[in-house]
Parts: structure tokens; C-alpha cells; sequence
């Protein structure tokens, strides 16, 4: 038996992959089709990237350093991310692949058993590098895409806006967090002062849900705003938030809410003494 | 150091103007009730403008303030609670229920006016 050096070793194994990569590639292909992963991608699309990601694969096999394999990993999670691609596709079809390259080992040197050991020693943790960098690098890539989307939403700036003198509207509109709900109250009080508002109607018929402790933040808000002077009127509560407040157990008899904003607004002007008169239709002209 | 408070009929109108010790806090306290008696006063303005802080002990205070002077007869208006220092109260729980609060002392006299127009026959 020939004393071969671990690197030989890999230097075969690659060439024998690079060497089948047709072949293997298709069977690799067809495991992902019965797998059902990627049926967001056409048959098309799945070669075309099929065969980027065997190269990288192989490659990644040959030299061993993973930096490549990482930024490639991020870049094609840039591009099917979008495409709806999950998470467990992604590491299901790299771990597909793994079990491809490795049949392929177990046939070719399947008539020598010490042989084969000490080559799946060779491919194994690489392979398992490989994988593990794939993943990682998809997940980094979501996670990024999800911070971006926050960012974004956050800055969906919620204006206050003056509707009468001294009253104020502050429509909100998505997903609410901690930090956006201290960022909307800081606002919120500036404008009650900047505005000398003695009303404020805080709507939420665009907002589906909350947590409890965003729900606790509204409720410090109205306390907060009375302590400038202003009362709060908060409209448009979904029946999952009204939930939500009856739940935490809100002190409903701070929280003066009406059903929606045409109702609040009514009875914001009401507090403040106005009475919206239709222009009569005069039937008598002078 | 003693809070200044002006006569303006027929209201007091007490203006903070630095932080005060709690020692200064009580004075304040002693000398709005006893003056709303001697001058007959409807109505008490604090103006906390000034304030950058308003701890537990300070709040109980105005709050005690408010429960004295309303047993002599008249009614308290807190005035110029800064938004930082409205946040940071409330995120303490300090919400100084039962006592009446305006943006600024122009407010704090309308409500006032407004009390004593419902309230008074005369």
C-alpha cells in the first residue's frame, strides 16, 4: 500500500470531482428536484447556479481557504433571497451536494477500505467547513436584509401633525418597537410643546399589533403628554390590541380612546370647545 | 433658597428657578398654604420651567402642595414640566395623578380662569 500524503490525498479527490462534475452535477440537480428545495427557482436557474456553486464548492475543497467561499455564499444569498429561497433550502441542497461528492468517493475507492477511510478523513471536515460557511453566510445575509428593513421603517418618519390649533394628530402606521415607540413619544412631547396642543389624537388603525411592553410605552406616553398640559385621545385600536391592553391590564381610566379617527377628532374638538356647523344652504336671499 | 411668589389676584404664582433642596421643597410647601389663606387665593401656579429634574420626593411635594392648598380653599396648576423630564417621570412611575398640569403659565392661567368661572357664583 502506498504511504500517500493527506494532501495528495485531497488533490485526487478534487480532480476525480472536477473531472465527474457533469455527471455529478446532474445527480446532484435531480436530488434537489426530489427533495422539492428551491421550487421557487426554475430548472433553468437551479443549473445556472448549480454549476457556479459546484466550481466554489470544489475549489473551496482544493485550497482550503474559506474567505471565497464566504463572500460567494453572501453574494448568492443576495441574489435568491429575494426569490424567496429559505433557509433550509439552502442547507439542504449544500448538504445534498456533500452526500453527492461523497457517494462518488465510496464508489471510487470502495475496493480499499483504509484507502476510503483516510479520504473521508481528507473530505469530510472540509466538506463540513463548507457547509457550516454556506449556511452562516446566508443567515448573515437574511439578518442584514432584516436590519436594513427596521432602518427603513424607522425612518417612515411619523409626522405630528396640527389639524386645529392646539390639537394634534399622530398617525402611526406599521410595526411598532420599543425604540420606535420612545422615538414617536419624544417627538410626540416636543410637538405638544412646540404647538402648545391641548389635544393630541394618537391613531393606530394602521398599526395591527403590540406588544405588551410597546402597549405599556402608549400608556406612558398618555401620562407623559398630560404632564405638558395635553389631553390624549387614542383611535382606531384593533380588537387584537384591545386584547392586548385588557391583558396587561391597563388602567383603562387613563386611556380615553374612541373607535376611529373621524370619532376623535370630533370629540378632540368638543374638549376644546369647537362645534362644526354645516354653511347652511340659505333658501332666503336677502 | 427661597421660591419667589407673586400676588396676582386672585392667584400666587410661585416660580422655580433652580433646583431646590429638599429642605426648600417643605418651604415652599408651608409658605403657599399659609399665603392662599392670608390673601384669600383661588388658585396656585408652580412653574417648574426651570427644572431639569424632578424626582420622587420633589413630586410628592407638589402633590402635597396641591392636596394642602385645595383643603384652604383654592386650586393648584403645575406649569412647564419639560418633555425629557415628562418622560423620564412617567418611566418612573411617577404620574402626579390628582393634580392639574399645563404647558406653560399662559395655559395655567386660562385653566384657572376656567375653574373659577364653573366653580364660582359670584
Amino acid at each position: 500500500m502506498k504511504e500517500v500524503d493527506e494532501k495528495d490525498l485531497l488533490r485526487e479527490l478534487v480532480a476525480h470531482l472536477r473531472q465527474h462534475r457533469t455527471e455529478l452535477r446532474e445527480e446532484w440537480a435531480r436530488r434537489i428536484t426530489d427533495a422539492e428545495l428551491l421550487t421557487a427557482m426554475s430548472r433553468e436557474e437551479i443549473f445556472a447556479e448549480a454549476t457556479s456553486v459546484y466550481n466554489n464548492y470544489v475549489e473551496t475543497l482544493e485550497t482550503g481557504t474559506l474567505e471565497t467561499l464566504h463572500a460567494y455564499a453572501r453574494n448568492l444569498s443576495e441574489r435568491i433571497i429575494p426569490r424567496g429561497v429559505e433557509t433550509h433550502e439552502v442547507v439542504g441542497i449544500v448538504l445534498l451536494l456533500r452526500d453527492v461528492l461523497a457517494r462518488s468517493l465510496f464508489a471510487k475507492y470502495q475496493d480499499d477500505f483504509q484507502l476510503l477511510n483516510r479520504v473521508l478523513d481528507a473530505y469530510e471536515p472540509a466538506a463540513n467547513r463548507i457547509a457550516n460557511t454556506v449556511a452562516v453566510g446566508f443567515v448573515q445575509e437574511r439578518e442584514r436584509i432584516i436590519r436594513e428593513q427596521q432602518e427603513a421603517i424607522r425612518e417612515l418618519s411619523t409626522p405630528v401633525l396640527q389639524v386645529r390649533e392646539r390639537l394634534l394628530i399622530l398617525p402611526i402606521i406599521g410595526v411598532i418597537d420599543s425604540q420606535r415607540a420612545r422615538q414617536l413619544t419624544e417627538q410626540l412631547l416636543r410637538g405638544i410643546r412646540a404647538n402648545r396642543a391641548r389635544v393630541v389624537v394618537i391613531d393606530i388603525t394602521g398599526v395591527a399589533a403590540m406588544d405588551s411592553s410597546v402597549a405599556n410605552h402608549l400608556v406612558l406616553t398618555v401620562e407623559a403628554s398630560r404632564l405638558l398640559g395635553a389631553a390624549v385621545i387614542v383611535t382606531g385600536l384593533s380588537p387584537e390590541i384591545a386584547q392586548t391592553l385588557v391583558r396587561i391590564g391597563v388602567n383603562l381610566g387613563k386611556m380615553h380612546t374612541v373607535g376611529d379617527l373621524q370619532g376623535g377628532i370630533e370629540e378632540a374638538e368638543r374638549v376644546l370647545g369647537y362645534k362644526v356647523v354645516p354653511i347652511a344652504e340659505s333658501s332666503e336671499r336677502a | 433658597m427661597a421660591v419667589p411668589i407673586l400676588k396676582q389676584s386672585p392667584y400666587l404664582i410661585a416660580t422655580i428657578q433652580s433646583a431646590l433642596s429638599d429642605a426648600d421643597l417643605l418651604s415652599l410647601r408651608d409658605s403657599l398654604t399659609e399665603q392662599v389663606g392670608r390673601f384669600r387665593s383661588r388658585g396656585v401656579i408652580v412653574d417648574v420651567t426651570a427644572l431639569d429634574v424632578l424626582d420622587s420626593f420633589a413630586s410628592r411635594t407638589l402633590r402635597d402642595i396641591a392636596y394642602m392648598v385645595r383643603l384652604r380653599g383654592a386650586e393648584t396648576v403645575i406649569v412647564g414640566i419639560q418633555p425629557e423630564v415628562a418622560f423620564a417621570m412617567v418611566q418612573l412611575g411617577i404620574t402626579l395623578e390628582d393634580v392639574a398640569t399645563a404647558l406653560d403659565l399662559e395655559e395655567g392661567l386660562a385653566y384657572l380662569d376656567k375653574k373659577k368661572l364653573n366653580s364660582g357664583r359670584g
